[in-house]
């Protein structure tokens, strides 16, 4: 077998193994890659750890795409990525044909009252680990607390303002609080 | 144009989420309520079934989106949408520029963006617990409150915290939904057979 066919495959079942998104996946692809296959060393798996993490997009795309580039070019990320994709697209399909009836029936409407509660608790919890994640710097709290309260005030006032614009705002706040620190340095030098 | 729609939107929230499958769930709520593409419960239920399903939260979410807007080709352009973003920037990182992430303006972008999506999913999760618990999705709202949910949720996070301290540990996410079926069924039961 060619190296593009054993991606294609050692991804597309690692997209049916996998619950729970990106970060349980990472577990599997070291054992796949790093320990099993010995297709990457251990240092650039982790390079592709930070990579993933910190580019827009899946975590699981991403090092689909990325993996598979290292080890096969274009067409080795390619296939790694939809390979990845596959099997949850197929699931999901026909899941969705079925759903709004499966919606209806009494019982499953009951369990849902308790799993829309579970939905609030896990999207705080994910929010409160990735907030542990966060230096806790003067920089930061302000821009949490003020992300924060805006978006709770706009939503409930019915104000438009698309969370695509917090980010890039954000970032360039950053890149500006950034560019005044180098400036003050300079300053300091001389 | 919905499909085009499908698959602008979808990109867009590629694009821009940092962080992972939550990262993308301030951005994706947003999306569908203003297209009026789920409701609020709709949206809340699927983020329960993307999170019980195999594969990435953000392809199974743009996959059910698409699907219910625009059956196959619908379902097929949204998952395009919202991965291709990350494939093109991975390919120009690997191909090109290796350290891309180790620019002084790109860390520094990166670290203003961070507190941004942290707040970003603690404020979703905030306005969704507003709508769900007490009714409240806008100030003209008037409150009713949704006392199984409350008491689930509770009890959800009593478990957390308990299972945390015992055994050091989170109890998997799927469990957790397994659990809160259970207790919305029985709390159901109990609720109607009183009333």
């Amino acid at each position: 077998m060619n190296k593009i066919t054993i991606l294609f495959l050692t991804f597309f079942k690692i997209g049916i193994f996998t619950f729970g998104g990106g970060y349980a996946m990472i577990a599997l692809l070291k054992n796949e890659f790093v320990s099993k296959k010995q297709w990457l060393t251990n240092e650039m798996f982790l390079d592709m750890v930070a990579i993933a993490e910190s580019t827009p997009g899946p975590v699981a795309i991403n090092s689909a795409t990325y993996i598979g580039y290292h080890i096969a070019g274009f067409r080795g990320a390619l296939a790694a990525t939809c390979a990845v994709c596959m099997p949850s697209f197929a699931i999901i399909y026909i899941i969705s044909l079925y759903f709004e009836r499966f919606l209806k029936l009494t019982y499953v409407q009951y369990a849902f009252d308790g799993i829309q509660a579970c939905v609030v608790y896990l999207i705080l919890s994910a929010a409160i680990q990735m907030l542990k994640e966060v230096p806790k710097t003067f920089m930061n709290r302000a821009i949490f607390g003020t992300v924060f309260l805006a978006m709770i005030l706009f939503s409930l006032f019915a104000i438009h303002f698309s969370a695509v614009f917090y980010i890039l705002i954000c970032g360039m706040i950053g890149v500006g609080a950034h560019g005044i620190k180098i400036i003050f340095r300079e300053k300091h030098k001389k | 144009m919905i499909y085009f729609q499908l698959f602008w939107q979808f990109f867009k929230i590629g694009a821009v989420s940092f962080g992972g499958g939550y990262g993308m769930i301030s951005l994706i709520r947003e999306t569908v309520l203003d297209n009026q593409w789920l409701t609020e419960s709709e949206l809340m239920a699927f983020i329960a079934v993307s999170e019980s399903t195999p594969g990435p939260l953000a392809v199974n979410m743009a996959t059910f989106i698409g699907a219910s807007q625009g059956g196959v080709p619908g379902a097929f352009l949204a998952t395009l949408g919202v991965i291709s973003p990350a494939f093109f920037i991975i390919l120009v990182i690997v191909a090109c520029i290796r350290n891309l992430l180790k620019y002084p303006g790109v860390k520094a972008f990166l670290a203003g963006a961070r507190p941004c999506v942290a707040a970003l999913i603690l404020a979703t999760a905030v306005t969704m617990g507003l709508s769900a618990f007490l009714g409240i999705g806008q100030t003209a709202d008037s409150l009713n409150i949704d006392y199984v949910g409350l008491f689930i949720f509770f009890i959800l996070v009593g478990i957390d915290i308990v299972a945390r301290k015992a055994k050091r540990k989170k109890i998997s996410p799927i469990r957790m939904i397994l659990l809160s079926a259970c207790l919305g069924i029985l709390c159901n039961l109990v609720t109607h057979s009183f009333a």
